[in-house]
This record gives structure tokens, C-alpha cells and sequence, in this order.
């Protein structure tokens, strides 16, 4: 890319007067991990395109506590939660866009009851509203006809039933939807939730992650539709497992979207 | 002497009814062991709820064949208790089919219903007993369904098929009786009551004396009815509470977002002292604050739990939808989330059998944490929900695995290690991985 992309953070608006229009909030992944860095540039780049005036808190940000509240310590979740709603009043941030479900759900959900009350919108569904409003258009590209299956996010979809914002977005870029067997309310988790992602899973047969992937290759889909940077990265694993790699990817709804544009 | 079968009802009746209710006082005693929750709120969307997911059934048929069973025998069992109701009736007033001059034409549609669904219900039990004793349905076969839940769901099942047989073969004999004229049935020529299902089995009872079909007729009639008395105050000790506590137990569900775990108040007190630059450390603590013993943070044993929970405990029937859509069940891990709800109500039973016989609670020594429920269970849960919303009568078995989980963390520092590490790295540097907070717009210079 020629054109330089700027990610200004919440701080420099306010220095020069302004508010943005939308936060968007990174999450510890997306600013970290490798991996869910590049659908964290992914969603930067189709925001900038869509003309959309964000802002990011960068240094400011911190965790939002969600590890921390499922793993059972609640006093680490509200101390992270204050602060950062210390942070977002101080901005007088009013609109949250995340791309990671588990912030989204945070939140939107467990924030307001802590004196945090702002919109919050998952990328998928500001993707979608973008859309709608012509600020942004998809083509099918290199997606054109291609079977692809969706894993429904536990914490995007039961926790918060939000099902149909990726599956259209899936629709719009001319894919082949294909379900998976449990999907959408029945879905099945990744292994990931509830800060299983940070420990190893106890005795069993066999890891979650493997048959959940097992589950989407039986659809016989090319790529894995996924909407959550945690469920990426067991997807990811569980394409490794199966020795799958360079046939099937796993890609944030995001990414397909910006390169489907050559962003 | 004639008035003696009358009083012998209405003995059996009041003792039947009087045992059942001193029953549901302890479990109502045993389920305010717990904390007070406040469900007040939403009282019409409250309502709407228990009438889409209770009365209509609409979470059971998600599972289109054991969905559409269930309704079957739900729809037969609240039909025919209004048939219940004559026979209690007739039974204390020693007359015959009483509602039959009354509703005319419609008690012969009524009685027809009955026993169409009558025939439905023992059909649809049968079917029940086969997947659950011969299709070898994993739910159905697992560890913790071995002994007593096992046999009690098929207790069930038998005392469905001798109640619905009673009441054919009652049925039967009556209609043969009547057609005799025989005393104390015959209405004047006139037939009380029409028999689709019962007049091919009376063709078994034809041949037989007026005074053996009365035997015949008395005794089916009266085994049925303390058949009835029994099941009534066999629920209290079976997984079949839920006809009565389905309704209750959804009322009280949460409402709010799956999602949305709750908000522990005595932690945010905590944590807003702590982040106040204004609090006096060495300030005396509120005196009202001071007299009440504080309350553990999380739960460790059922008086942790708050009264929906221990709600959700008795309603629980057993099906196992809930672990057969877990996915560290599916996976083979330990935990099951109906083995969650079986151990808390075992639990809530072994604390309720002590203050039966004390006359209060005396600590027993064991808890519903270690000595029912693993640490090794509590912390296979992924908190995807999946068992919230895959049960019928809105239970929330992952709301107890949170609760224990906090107290193991709170109170006992007690995480699992690796899980440890990442919480001390969001404590120190905002993340659950070892990085620097200043790094994270690094990204944005990739871009």
C-alpha cells in the first residue's frame, strides 16, 4: 500500500478538538497476537476506506477483565473494568466497535452496571451497516463461489444471538454458506472460552478445538468463516492438527472482506 | 356402613394430599437455605416466557422426536386430570360420574378424549422406554445416570402404564356395566361417557358376572386413584418434579443476555474504596457493616447459592440435553453439566435430612465443593452457554460453576497455575500475555 494509514489514537482527537465518531476498541489479541494482528489491520483498513473517522486507545487501552471474570476472579475483572471506564468517560467515547466477542460482550453487557454505558457493535454488524449504507461496497472476488463454512463465536452468538450480521456478510461476498452440523444456537464452542485459552484443558479424549474443526472440514468448506480472534487461533490449531494447511483457511469475516477488495 | 368406602377416600385423599404438601414445605424450606435473588423485575415478560417455554413446550420440540413425545404425554397428563377431578368427586360422594348430566354431549366428548389420549400416552411411554433402556442414547447410558436415576426414570414410565391401563380397563368395565343396567351404574337407559379406546378392551371382560366386572370395575377404580396418591408423593423423591416446578423455574430464569454473568456488589464496594484517592484507609469501618458475618465470596456449599439456583437444583429432570451438547463433555472431559445440577440437589438433601432430624442445621462436615463437585469438573467449563440454552425449562447450570469457580479463586487463591500467570500478567500489564502495555499500537506502524 502506497497510501499511509493513520490510526489516530483517542488522545489526539481531543487535542485537537474533535470526538470520533466511533471507538474502536483493539482487544489484547488483536494488539498482540500475530496472527489476530492482521485482522485487527484488516478491519483498520476497510474502516479507512469506508471514510470512517475512528479512534483508537492504544497505549491507554487495557484488558477488559472478561479472562479474568470467567476465570472466577472477579476482583481483577472490576479493577480492569473501572479503569478503563475511567479512560472511555474521560474520552466521553459513547460508541464502541470491537472486533473480539468477548470485549464486545464485556462491554456492552457487564460495563453498564460498573458506569459504563456506551453503544457497543461487533465489527461484523458495522461492517454489515456500513454496507447498507453504501459506505462500503463488497465484491465476491476471489471468494466468488467458493464453500465457505461460518463458526458461530459462543460469546457473538449464544451469549449475545447475534447469528445472521456474518452470514450475510459471508452472502455478500457470492461464498457458498455451508453449516456445519451445530451451528448458530447449537454451535459448538472452540475450546477457548471462559480463559480456557490461557490453560492447558483438563484430562479428556480429545481436545475441543480438534472436533470442532473436524466438524467444518466435514463440510467439505475451503475456507472457515470466523468472527473472533480467540476462535481463530483454535481453528487455526486444529487446521495444523489435521494437517490441512495451505487447503483450508481459517479468516476473519474482516480479512475476506478486505481482500476480497485488495486492501 | 354404606358411607364407609366414602370416609376411606377421604382418608386416603387427605393423607396422600397431606404427605405430599409437608414434603413440598422442606423443599421450599430447603431452597430458602439459599441467598435471596431478586427476580421481581419483568413481570410480563416473565410471564410470556413461562407461557412460550413451560406451558408451550417450545425449547422441548427443538428435539423434533423427543419433542413431539413429550408434548404427547404432557398434553395427556393435564387433559386427563380433569378426569381426576370426577373421580375424587365421585369418590367422596359416593355418586357415578357426576359431570355427566351437566355437559351433555361434551362429557361423552371429554371421556372419548381421554381416552384417546390415554392410548396415545401408554403408546408414547412405551417408545420412551426403549430409548431409554435399548437405543443406548449416551445420554440416557452415562456414568452419572447409573442406580437410582436410572431406575427412577423408569419407575416413571411403569407407573404411567398401570395408571393409563387402570383407567381403560375402569373405563371397560363401567361401559359394560352401564349397557347391563346393572345398580348403581344405569342412568335410566342412558349411557354416561363414550369409549373409543374402551370398548375393545371390554371385549375381554364380556363374558364376565355382573358381580365380578364390579369387583373388577371397584378395584381398578381405587388402585388407580391411590396409584395417583402415590405418584403425587413420589415426585418429591424423583427427577419428576419438573411437571410442578417447570413452571416456577422458568418464571425465575434470567433474562438478560446469556452472556452478562452477574455483578458481584461486595467486590465493586471494594474496588471503588480501593480506587477513590479520596478513601481513609484507617477510617472505622461502617458499624452497620460491621454486624452481619460476611458472606464468603462465590460458593463453596448450597447456602452460597442463590434461590433460583437451588430452584433450578429440584426442577432439574435429569434429560441431559445439556451434556450432550457440552463440548468438554462431548470431548470426555469430567464435567457434565446435568451431573452439576443432580450433585447440587443431592447436596441440598443430604443438608435438608440434617435439619429434619436436629430440628436445625449443624454442620455436617462436607460441602457441595470436593465432597460433591470437583475442582477438575469446575474447570473443564469453556462458559459457552451451550447447556443454558439447550435446556427445556431454563436451567442455568454454568451460573453454579461460576459462583464455585470465584469462590475457589477468591477464597482460596486457587486457580489452576498457567490460568494464575495469565492473570497476574493482566494485573501487571493489562494483558494475559507477558507484553508491554506501550506496545500495543505497535500494529499500526505494520500497516
Amino acid at each position: 500500500m502506497s497510501e499511509l494509514i493513520k490510526v489516530p489514537t483517542a488522545a489526539e482527537f481531543i487535542a485537537q478538538g474533535k470526538t470520533p465518531e466511533v471507538l474502536f476498541w483493539v482487544g489484547c489479541s488483536g494488539s498482540f497476537d500475530d496472527r489476530s494482528k492482521k485482522i485487527t489491520k484488516a478491519f483498520v483498513k476497510l474502516l479507512n476506506k469506508a471514510g470512517v473517522e475512528f479512534a483508537v486507545l492504544g497505549a491507554e487501552e487495557s484488558c477488559t477483565g472478561d479472562p479474568a471474570k470467567r476465570a472466577g476472579n472477579e476482583f481483577l475483572f472490576q479493577m480492569q473494568a473501572m479503569m478503563n471506564i475511567e479512560v472511555l468517560n474521560g474520552y466521553e467515547i459513547k460508541k464502541i466497535v470491537t472486533a473480539c466477542p468477548h470485549c464486545f460482550n464485556t462491554l456492552k453487557n457487564e460495563y453498564p452496571e460498573l458506569g459504563g454505558n456506551y453503544e457497543v457493535i461487533h465489527h461484523t454488524s458495522f461492517l454489515k451497516d456500513l454496507i447498507a449504507n453504501e459506505k462500503l461496497t463488497i465484491s465476491g472476488g476471489k471468494f466468488k463461489g467458493k464453500k465457505i463454512t461460518y463458526h458461530d463465536p459462543c460469546y457473538l452468538g449464544r451469549a449475545n444471538e447475534i447469528y445472521e450480521a456474518p452470514r450475510e456478510l459471508i452472502e455478500k461476498l457470492d461464498a457458498a454458506l455451508v453449516e456445519m452440523k451445530r451451528s448458530k444456537r447449537n454451535g459448538l464452542c472452540c475450546g477457548a472460552g471462559g480463559a480456557q485459552m490461557f490453560k492447558e484443558p483438563e484430562p479428556g479424549n480429545k481436545d475441543i478445538n480438534i472436533e470442532r474443526t473436524e466438524e467444518a472440514l466435514d463440510t467439505g468448506a475451503e475456507v472457515i468463516a470466523a468472527a473472533c480472534p480467540f476462535c481463530n487461533t483454535m481453528m487455526s490449531d486444529g487446521i495444523k492438527a489435521a494437517e490441512k494447511e495451505g487447503k483450508v483457511e481459517v479468516l476473519d469475516i474482516a480479512e475476506m472482506i478486505a481482500s476480497a477488495e485488495d486492501l | 356402613m354404606e358411607y364407609i368406602p366414602q370416609i376411606i377416600f377421604a382418608l386416603i385423599l387427605i393423607a396422600g394430599v397431606g404427605y405430599f404438601t409437608s414434603n413440598i414445605r422442606k423443599m421450599i424450606r430447603n431452597i430458602k437455605l439459599g441467598r435471596e435473588v431478586d427476580r421481581s423485575d419483568n413481570k410480563k415478560e416473565r410471564w410470556a416466557q413461562m407461557a412460550r417455554i413451560a406451558l408451550g413446550q417450545s425449547k422441548m420440540v427443538r428435539r423434533p422426536v423427543a419433542g413431539f413425545l413429550h408434548v404427547v404425554v404432557y398434553v395427556g397428563f393435564v387433559i386427563i386430570n380433569i378426569e381426576v377431578l370426577e373421580i375424587i368427586i365421585d369418590g367422596l360422594f359416593g355418586t357415578h360420574r357426576i359431570f355427566a348430566p351437566y355437559l351433555g354431549g361434551v362429557y361423552d366428548f371429554l371421556i372419548g378424549t381421554f381416552e384417546i389420549l390415554a392410548l396415545l400416552v401408554l403408546v408414547t411411554v412405551v417408545v420412551f422406554w426403549i430409548r431409554r433402556n435399548a437405543m443406548n442414547i449416551k445420554r440416557f447410558t452415562m456414568g452419572e445416570l447409573k442406580g437410582w436415576p436410572k431406575n427412577d426414570a423408569n419407575y416413571i414410565l411403569y407407573f404411567e402404564v398401570v395408571l393409563m391401563s387402570l383407567f381403560l380397563i375402569m373405563n371397560a368395565t363401567d361401559f359394560i356395566l352401564q349397557t347391563r343396567g346393572v345398580e348403581g351404574y344405569a342412568h335410566a337407559g342412558e349411557i354416561f361417557g363414550s369409549f373409543p379406546v374402551s370398548q375393545y378392551v371390554a371385549v375381554f371382560f364380556e363374558t364376565m358376572t355382573d358381580s365380578t366386572l364390579i369387583i373388577i370395575e371397584r378395584a381398578a377404580w381405587w388402585i388407580h386413584i391411590v396409584g395417583i396418591l402415590i405418584f403425587l408423593n413420589y415426585l418429591y423423591w424423583s427427577k419428576h418434579l419438573h411437571i410442578m416446578l417447570a413452571f416456577p423455574n422458568v418464571y425465575f430464569a434470567k433474562l438478560k443476555p446469556k452472556g452478562q454473568f452477574t455483578n458481584m456488589e461486595a467486590v465493586t464496594a471494594e474496588v471503588k474504596l480501593m480506587m477513590d484517592p479520596d478513601a481513609d484507609p484507617f477510617a472505622a469501618p461502617d458499624p452497620a457493616a460491621m454486624e452481619e458475618e460476611p458472606a464468603s465470596l462465590g460458593a463453596s456449599d448450597i447456602f452460597d447459592l442463590d434461590q433460583v439456583q437451588l430452584l433450578n437444583a429440584y426442577t432439574c429432570t435429569e434429560c441431559g440435553r445439556c451434556t450432550s451438547e457440552c463440548p468438554a463433555n462431548i470431548t470426555g472431559k469430567k464435567l457434565s453439566p446435568r451431573a452439576i445440577m443432580m450433585k447440587t440437589r443431592d447436596r441440598l438433601e443430604e443438608v435438608g435430612a440434617v435439619i429434619n432430624k436436629e430440628g436445625e442445621w449443624k454442620d455436617d462436615g462436607k460441602k457441595l465443593l470436593n465432597d460433591h463437585i470437583t475442582t477438575e469438573e469446575l474447570w473443564a467449563c469453556t462458559t459457552c452457554n451451550a447447556c443454558v440454552e439447550a435446556c427445556p425449562i431454563g436451567i442455568d447450570p454454568l451460573s453454579i460453576i461460576m459462583d464455585m469457580r470465584r469462590y475457589l479463586v477468591l477464597e482460596n487463591s486457587a486457580a489452576p497455575t498457567d490460568l494464575n500467570n495469565a492473570l497476574t500478567n493482566i494485573e501487571n500489564n493489562g494483558a494475559p500475555w507477558p507484553y508491554n502495555q506501550m506496545d500495543r499500537l505497535n500494529w499500526a506502524d505494520e500497516l
